[in-house]
């Protein structure tokens, strides 16, 4: 399936065309101007969206632009939300329930000395750098077997969503030294500085701002490149790119683990706002939800699963206040009509409305495939290509 | 409150046709209770009481009977030295059973746990008495972890009236158990050698116990004893074998169920469907109402009540299914991926459905009356009937939809469509309506396996949550579209699971099969019985 949303081929865009540059400007004075006097409840919600909308652009560059869909993904978020609540943890200090140098949860399983996974955790650079590289390395060896094999479609989201039940699983256990199903909460400080006040939310909630204009530039940069147009080639038709030359291993690789290390540094920035980081994160029904807000906003934009992001997650903190028992109605409704109706997404509905488009309209009326495909059979897939 | 002067809380109400019941099944036992007696168990401290106890249960009487049941019942009250019953607001005198009127003056017998415990254990020493045998199997199975030397009489008795030989062994056994700690040697030697035939664990951890610094001290004895605990080791463990064995065919007979219906969606018509799990949770419901409406208009033939939702389950899940296709699924065919996510969407309004008419706490299932209980192979192995039917219910299914799909009209038809959808449509099959044919005919054996899962877990929302992922990598790991595939995938994880489950547990277990898998699917990427040829790409 195609979804042709890239300029043609010759015709480049600078990196900042006209309307990014007052986009960004815009949402620099937002950031700046409006969230410091924005009430706490709203700044949270809002740092805590941001977050999520770094992984829908995450799951925007594997599934949007690549045509890879991981059910995955809730676990490398889990992963750098772990990193940091590790030295969250530690920050804690004697301040706990215990009065002891180590986390709570360790003195009540009546453990000695930290296990040896938690080295360094007390400093804030060594938490930085586990949480890009706990999901990396994990992506990278993953996919590496994965890719390796061939394993695509949904094949691959089958076994990402194995690997992140597997995981759960895994740090549900008390013995993996991670907390069990209660996770990491109760954090007092981080880089020494107390972590429940305002100006606390209101810069963590900046800093999760910055990150996600920094990670939309760096996407952006992504796909615009060669690069970017290699990937979107093997989305379209990945056995003429391998025909063409191309290793295609090591470019689904490298987005894949790109992809992962964003989700990693989103869930870092997700536990200090949220002051909680258990295994649930990791629940299969976590990673396909990042899955639908990249699929809301508009797969293969960039913009798209930003406000797909801000769309799901306004509409989930409204309902399971108003009408909690509707929640999950509405989220599985999304989810069909979007998938029937639009495929893609908020953005494709824009374009079509608005007038200047008109070639845009008649690029995605053809890329809708037929209701019934000619070949229901997904193993005929690979002779259409 | 009906009885608000006599009866202190309502909860006695509830008792009085219990007691009637238990009164009726009772054998007519001659001596009768004295007054002395009746008082003596009734009354004082608890070491006295409990002796008292231990001193008439030698000697069984209706009176004594009737005194314990009440005691277990909190309906006894004691006035004046004289012990009363008091049921349905009549006072009965505890020893000779007559109605008498209760003084004003009455006071509660309060009985703690361990007195409590004590009561159940005479009441169950009774128990071997009785006309019925299947209360004197469950009372002797009662008292295998109460076994003391007080009640040795009554064991005796129940030894010389046994008329059942599989019974009157159990007896002995037990009555080995209760000489193990006599003082007289000669008796523990014969009693040591008794228990050595046995094969129970809880006879193994009883000599175990005996062989404790604190217990047995005759060098003899010991010896004995260490024999003895070997002799039984060798028999446990062929049973602890089989346990796993059995565990696993029957984990991999209900993986098995659950992956056929997928099979058959995904396998034959490369839709993934997610909500698989759901069409299995509304089979689980549509039992527990079929249960219901017998429970209400057919009490006499509630057992049967299986047999009419097998049928239901499948109908009510094969509709929701043909719903399902020509609503969202058909609009979606050759896109895997938006597959996925659409039947996600549907799951979670299947799940939210079901928690808004049935509520988000699980169902009670009951099992039919054939379906409870299990046969004892060996000692330490009982299989459950249960577990013992959904094994042949899968093959029993699985035979169906292999005929199904290889020897009949429709299954011809399924079979062309998937090959090759335009040739099929150019010979004329109405491909569109196979299509719904085969998604509700998946459907549908989803909606058996729910049935099927009522009878050995819980029925809740999140009942086919549990599963989906679980079948999804039986039907990877078999291969698409590949029933046999389906099988050997089914029966090996199941097995594979229980195995590691007793080496590390069962999280670690689950984990370790996952990587498996992984793994697994790292040399062989299209499963067990990959397809071959050019259409495999």
């Amino acid at each position: 399936m195609t979804i042709n949303t890239q300029p043609m081929l010759g015709q480049t865009h600078s990196l900042l065309s006209p309307m990014v540059r007052w986009g960004l400007l815009l949402s620099l004075a937002v950031l700046f101007g409006v969230i410091p006097f924005l009430p706490d409840f709203y700044v949270t919600l809002i740092g805590k969206i941001m977050c999520f909308a770094i992984c829908a652009l995450a799951m925007d560059l594997i599934w949007g632009y690549t045509g890879i869909l991981s059910l995955g993904h809730g676990l490398f978020f889990a992963l750098g939300g772990y990193a940091m609540g590790m030295y969250l943890m530690r920050q804690i200090g004697r301040d706990g329930v215990y009065k002891s140098d180590l986390p709570d949860f360790m003195v009540f399983l009546d453990w000695k000395e930290l296990p040896w996974h938690w080295t360094g955790s007390e400093h804030f650079l060594w938490a930085l750098l586990l949480m890009v590289a706990a999901p990396g390395i994990l992506a990278f060896v993953f996919g590496y077997f994965a890719f390796r094999s061939r394993i695509k479609g949904v094949y691959f989201s089958i076994i990402t969503q194995a690997l992140t039940f597997a995981a759960m699983l895994l740090f549900f256990r008390n013995e993996t030294g991670f907390g069990g199903n209660n996770g990491f909460t109760d954090f007092k400080r981080i880089v020494d500085i107390p972590i429940a006040t305002p100006s606390m939310r209101i810069s963590l909630c900046i800093i999760s701002g910055l990150v996600l204009i920094a990670f939309y530039l760096i996407a952006r940069y992504l796909v615009q490149s060669k690069y970017g147009r290699v990937l979107q080639a093997i989305r379209d038709a990945e056995t003429r790119v391998l025909f063409t030359g191309y290793n295609t291993l090591w470019y689904k690789l490298s987005i894949w683990t790109i992809s992962a290390m964003m989700c990693g540094v989103a869930g870092a920035l997700y536990v200090p706002q949220v002051g909680i980081i258990n295994p649930s994160e990791m629940s299969p029904a976590a990673s396909i939800e990042i899955a639908i807000w990249a699929a809301v906003g508009g797969r293969a934009t960039l913009i798209g699963p930003i406000l797909g992001a801000f769309f799901v997650n306004g509409a989930k903190s409204w309902f399971t206040v108003a009408f909690p028992e509707f929640w999950l109605y509405f989220l599985g409704a999304l989810f069909i009509l979007v998938t029937l109706f639009l495929p893609q997404g908020i953005i494709g509905l824009i374009r079509k409305r608005s007038p200047k488009s008109d070639a845009n309209k008649q690029e995605s009326a053809s890329s809708t495939p037929p209701p019934v495909a000619a070949n229901a059979d997904p193993q005929a897939q690979g002779s259409q290509a | 409150m009906r009885l608000p002067d006599v009866f202190n809380g309502a909860r006695r109400c509830l008792s009085t046709t219990l007691f009637a019941l238990i009164f009726v099944t009772l054998p007519q036992l001659s001596l009768a209770l004295t007054p002395e007696a009746a008082k003596a168990i009734a009354v004082g401290e608890n070491d006295d009481r409990l002796s008292a106890l231990a001193k008439a249960i030698a000697e069984p009487s209706d009176g004594l009977v009737r005194l314990i049941d009440a005691l277990l019942d909190d309906a006894v009250k004691i006035a004046e030295g004289r012990v009363y019953i008091v049921r349905d607001g009549k006072a009965l005198d505890a020893a000779t059973g007559a109605e008498t009127t209760l003084p004003p003056n009455a006071e509660d017998v309060v009985n703690n746990n361990r007195v409590r415990g004590e009561l159940d254990t005479a009441r169950a020493a009774f128990s071997l008495l009785s006309e019925d045998r299947n209360t004197r199997a469950k009372a002797i199975t009662e008292l295998k972890d109460e076994a003391n030397e007080a009640k040795l009489p009554i064991i005796d008795r129940a030894i010389a009236k046994e008329s059942d030989a599989e019974l009157k062994s159990r007896l002995q056994q037990l009555r080995a158990a209760m000489l193990v700690a006599s003082s007289d040697k000669a008796k523990r030697l014969e009693a040591v050698a008794a228990l050595a035939s046995s094969g129970e664990p809880s006879v193994k951890s009883l000599l175990q116990e005996r062989l404790q610094p604190t217990g047995e001290s005759d060098p003899e004895v010991r010896t004995a004893l260490a024999n003895a605990i070997k002799a039984i080791d060798a028999k446990l463990v062929w049973g602890e074998r089989l346990g796993v064995i059995f565990s696993g065919a029957s984990l991999g007979s209900i993986l098995l169920l659950v992956a056929l219906g997928l099979a058959i969606t995904y396998g034959l018509m490369g839709v993934i469907n997610m909500a698989h799990g759901e069409l299995m949770m509304i089979g689980a419901y549509t039992t527990y109402v079929v249960q219901n409406l017998f429970r209400q208009h057919l009490p006499s033939g509630f057992d049967y009540y299986i047999l009419a939702a097998i049928p239901v389950a499948f109908t009510v899940s094969a509709l929701v299914g043909a719903v399902l296709e020509r609503t969202v699924i058909r609009w979606l065919y050759g896109r895997p991926l938006e597959t996925l996510l659409a039947t996600w969407g549907i799951s979670l309004v299947l799940i939210q459905s079901v928690r808004t008419l049935f509520g988000a706490q699980n169902v009670p299932v009951e099992n039919p009356s054939f379906l409870s209980g299990g046969v004892a192979v060996m000692s330490n192995l009982t299989l459950p009937y249960n577990r013992i039917a959904i094994i042949f219910f899968a093959f029993f299914v699985l035979a169906l939809v292999y005929l199904l799909i290889n020897k009949t009209r429709l299954g011809l038809f399924v079979r062309g469509v998937t090959q090759n959808r335009t040739m099929a449509s150019c010979m004329g099959v109405n491909t569109a309506r196979i299509d719904t044919y085969a998604f509700a005919l998946g459907a549908g054996i989803a909606g058996l396996a729910g049935c099927a899962l009522s009878q050995v877990g819980n029925v809740g929302p999140d009942l086919g949550q549990n599963y989906i992922v679980d079948s999804f990598l039986v039907v990877v790991l078999g291969g698409v579209g590949q029933l046999a595939g389906t099988v050997y995938a089914a029966l090996g994880l199941g097995v594979l699971n229980k195995l590691l489950e007793g080496w590390t547990g069962a999280v670690l277990a689950k984990i370790a099969v996952l990587a498996f898998i992984v793994v697994f699917i790292q040399r062989r990427p299209q499963g067990i019985f990959a397809l071959k040829g050019r259409s495999a790409d």
